[in-house]
Parts: structure tokens; sequence; C-alpha cells
């Protein structure tokens, strides 16, 4: 389990300029959709956007984490 | 990862042009997230092989560690790691799956 707050703030110190919007997919803070949106992500694949995101939480995929759908776009 | 692992997983990738890492298997998949790349391969014609991670805690974990990607399912076409569920449903959408499956291997 983990606040919205404390996703985005880890998804942030990866990537100072995102903007990020987050959803609790069942309301027990563990499957969560996730929209980010960055300058960084200009000239990378999908995937490489989504690895981007998915290292910045590195620990918390393993844990408190179970499921992160993500959106990620350029500005 | 213990290199029997990786080695079984360099194997698995190799012996199939499509892959797919995921939890249950075609009939019975066992994740909203791996029921919903299997519909999607089902829609192309392509045969494809599935590993049930379920059923392995070592695959489950070292299948993650070979890509360096966190989630299951996890589609491998050609041996290369194409994406997880989010990918491959952007790929449905873009029409890029229908190529990449399509596409020949040279040689």
């Amino acid at each position: 389990m983990m606040t919205q707050e404390a996703i985005i703030e880890k998804i942030k110190q990866a990537i100072p300029d995102a903007e990020v919007t987050l959803r609790d997919l069942t309301g027990t803070s563990d499957h969560w959709e996730a929209l980010v949106i960055s300058k960084q992500f200009h000239g990378k694949s999908k995937l490489e956007q989504h690895r981007v995101v998915f290292d910045a939480l590195k620990e918390e995929m393993s844990g408190p984490i179970h499921a992160l759908t993500l959106k990620t776009l350029t500005p | 990862m213990n290199s029997m692992i990786q080695k079984q997983i360099k194997e698995q990738i190799k012996d199939d042009r499509v892959v797919l890492y995921m939890k249950g298997n075609k009939s019975f998949p066992q994740c909203g997230f791996s029921a919903r790349v299997v519909d999607i391969l089902n829609k192309h014609n392509v045969d494809y092989q599935t590993h049930n991670v379920l059923t392995s805690a070592d695959i489950r974990s070292g299948i993650k560690e070979y890509s360096s990607w966190p989630t299951i399912p996890q589609l491998y076409v050609d041996g290369t790691f194409i994406g997880g569920c989010d990918i491959i449903c952007d790929m449905e959408q873009s029409g890029d799956l229908e190529k990449l499956l399509n596409q020949t291997t040279a040689g």
C-alpha cells in the first residue's frame, strides 16, 4: 500500500518536470493507473518511456504497488 | 537470477517466435492484464507459446530481471522483449502489433 503523494514524489525525483495524475483502480492503494507527461520522453519509444517510470518506482513495484497501468505522453 | 534460470529463459524465447510470460494459461488466464494480452494475440492469426509464471517463482522473478521490467505479462517476439499489457494494447490500436507479428523474419 502506498499513498498517492508518495508515488508522485518518487516519480518526480526521477523525472523532475513530470506532470503526474494517478487513479486508484481498486481503492486499496496498490493497483494504480498513472498518466505521466514529461519532456524527458521525447525521442523515446513507449517501452523506454514506461521503463523510465518503472525504474523510478523500482522498489515499490516489488512491494506496495501490485499493479501499475501507465500512460506516458510528451507535453 | 542464477544462470540456470537465465539459460532456461533464453531457450524459451528462442524456441518459439512469439512467447508470452503470463499468469495462468491461454485457456485460463489468472489475471486481467494477462487475459487482455491473450485476447489480443488470439485475434491475430499467430501461434504463440505461453509460460505460466505462477508455476515457477524462479521464472516469475527471473523474467522481470531478464527484461528489467517489473510486471507480468511480458511478450517476446523473435527473442526480443516487446512489452507488457499497456504497450501491447497501444501497439494493437496503432496497428504496430499486426505489422510486427506478420513480419517474416529474414533467413
